[in-house]
């Protein structure tokens, strides 16, 4: 599959930098500067500080997911423009450019897979594509992800990463937040279980829908988890939010996920969980 | 009577047709002609005014101040209303109003979102927003609803579920997110209707119904014009252009199909008339209901999860 050899890493340009030969990165955390393969190399945590930063969607399907266990399904799925929205670009341009720089038509990718040998669904935004933003295409693809659980009698392990429901496509949007979590009921209804791993950042209608409802909650480290953006907020009650505000750590210690799990230990702590749930 | 801008001409000639009526009977003059001519000039005037209202203006009448809101409905369509309040694990919020009411001598559960009038009243309600216990309180009378085979009727009117501290350290994402879910699987009929603001996520919490109604000057938003004009141009004030592009009115909401029914208002709004109003949406009411009790529980959940399962528009090759 050639798409696991692209796009493996989201850097962000201005960090990476060039010195004299190879590439090198600095950590935004503890200002480390690193060649860039260590990043890369150590799943894009940071080998210093263990700050972690943004892995693609294939390279988490990649960790998680039993060698060439991956299948993609509903790949043909494509966005289309119900409400010929406009802002400083038409919304049916900007699918075309966003489609072309990201690589990807739209912000799921959702298949088939192992993991340590059980049959699962897997899905994973991609934040890369419009901030991870949900609208009918996401909102389909995890619907049907939800369906396959229970059709063919598979837990659902959901990595969520995305700023909520996508404006550009209107109430259609808002309206995949009921349609996936009806679906997700009938999972829960098949007996079959529904590991929700919260990813950086995961607010908005992503998180008001399925993001929070697993059977087990799973956040990374420093992850950004909310209804409403810390700016929305600030601009309410018209005060700094403090530190820590809305970090997985936060969301932890006020009930809202069951652990906080480092990347290196997801795979393993999701298949623990899964023979606990299942046996 | 509060008006919008746009609304000043109208008002201003009520209001002379109004001293006029008054100098008439008070004196005993004949002004029955000039008081024709104007009356007939109100007609005219109020067809045009709200014939051509733009995207904008009818966003304004959502949020009319003098807009019926849910209790106004309520104390109109049911009789013997028992609220019930609290979400048994923080406070009761009174941004949410449940309980158990009479519809022609039947009882069903009532949820809806209150806004305030007055100042006072609008602190109280917190201006329609909810935190996570509105949300929870709500379902914990819908479960109550469903348990003794009671009908719901749910009433959206919301900027939106409330931006705040306390509402994210009580997980106020947790909260809509378990209503769309406890909502998508309740044994009974649930009608839910869109009175006035229909905002986002903190809307579509009370909305995962088998019917969903919405009045003709009501919205139905993924998020606020205010909202989505400051974060696609930085600048909350151009609300209109945002709406504009948001397709958040009735006839755009029942084109995509997202809602079955649009209620229509009294000339000029449900604000002009507001028992009109309230009639309207009772003889609605009724019919869903008569039409929902034909189904046994397996089939309303049935009928729900059809419902919304077919909403979205996509190209699959
Ligand atoms: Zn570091």
């Amino acid at each position: 599959m050639a798409w696991f050899s692209k796009g493996r890493a989201e850097v962000d340009a201005a960090a990476k930098r060039t010195l004299g030969r190879g590439v090198f990165r600095k950590c935004t955390e503890c200002a480390v500067t690193l060649r860039a393969e260590e990043f890369t190399a150590n799943l894009e945590v940071c080998p210093e500080c263990g700050a972690h930063f943004r892995l693609s969607a294939e390279a988490w399907a990649e960790l998680l997911l039993d060698p060439g266990s991956f299948e993609e399904r509903d790949a043909s799925l494509r966005p289309v423009d119900p409400l010929h929205f406009v802002d400083s670009r038409a919304y049916s341009e900007r699918l075309v450019t966003t489609r072309k720089k990201s690589g990807v038509p739209d912000a799921l990718l959702a298949g088939d897979g192992a993991i340590e040998g059980r049959k699962t669904q897997l899905a994973v935004f991609l934040f890369r594509f419009m901030g991870g933003s949900m609208g009918s295409v996401v909102g389909e693809k995890l619907t049907r992800t939800f369906e396959r659980g229970v059709e063919l009698g598979q837990p659902v392990i959901l990595l969520s990463a995305s700023g909520g429901a996508r404006m550009q496509e209107g109430a259609l949007s808002l309206m995949q937040m009921a349609k996936t979590v009806a679906a997700l009921g009938r999972l829960r209804d098949a007996g079959q279980p529904f590991v929700s791993v919260l990813l950086h950042p995961t607010t908005g209608g992503v998180a008001a829908s399925f993001a929070l409802l697993g059977d087990v909650n799973i956040a990374e480290p420093r992850a950004l988890i909310g209804f409403a953006g810390p700016r929305v907020i600030e601009q309410t009650i018209r005060e700094q939010l403090p530190e820590g505000f809305q970090r997985a750590e936060f969301l932890l210690e006020h009930g809202m996920v069951d652990m906080i799990v480092a990347r290196h230990q997801m795979r393993s702590r999701i298949a623990r969980i899964l023979d606990h749930l299942l046996g | 009577m509060a008006h919008l801008d746009f609304e000043r001409p109208l008002v201003e000639l009520e209001q002379r047709i109004g001293e006029l009526e008054a100098l008439a009977e008070g004196e005993g003059l004949a002004m029955d002609g000039q008081l024709a001519d104007l009356r007939a000039r109100a007609v005219e005037l109020r067809q045009d005014l709200y014939q051509g209202l733009s995207i904008w203006q009818k966003v304004q009448l959502s949020r009319h101040p003098d807009r019926p809101y849910f209790n106004d409905y309520l104390e109109r369509i049911f009789e013997d209303f028992v609220e019930l309040h609290g979400d048994r694990l923080y406070r009761d919020d009174p941004s949410i109003v449940a309980g158990f009411a009479r519809l022609d001598g039947e009882t069903v559960a009532v949820i809806g979102q209150q806004k305030g009038r007055t100042t006072r009243q609008k602190v109280m309600r917190n201006f329609g927003m909810a935190h996570p216990e509105g949300y929870r309180k709500a379902m914990r009378v819908m479960e109550l609803a469903d348990r003794y085979r009671r009908p719901i009727f749910t009433f959206i009117d919301t900027p939106g579920a409330y931006p705040g501290i306390g509402a994210e350290e009580r997980g106020q994402a947790e909260a809509i997110g378990r209503s769309l879910l406890v909502m998508s699987q309740l044994g009974v009929p649930v009608v839910a209707t869109v009175l006035g603001e229909g905002g986002s996520g903190g809307a579509l919490a009370l909305g995962v119904a088998n019917r969903v109604l919405m009045f003709e000057f009501s919205t139905y938003s993924v998020i606020t014009p205010e909202g989505c004009a400051s974060i696609l141009w930085r600048d909350g004030a151009r609300g209109a252009e945002a709406a504009a592009q948001l397709g958040l009115l009735s006839s755009k909401a029942r084109e995509l199909e997202i809602v079955d029914r649009v209620l229509p208002e009294p000339l000029g709004g449900a604000q002009r008339d507001a028992q009109a109003a309230a009639d309207i949406l009772g003889a609605a009411l009724r019919e869903e209901l008569r039409e929902l009790s034909k189904l046994d529980a397996a089939a309303l959940r049935e009928h729900r999860y059809a419902r919304f399962r077919r909403l979205g528009r996509f190209l699959e090759a």
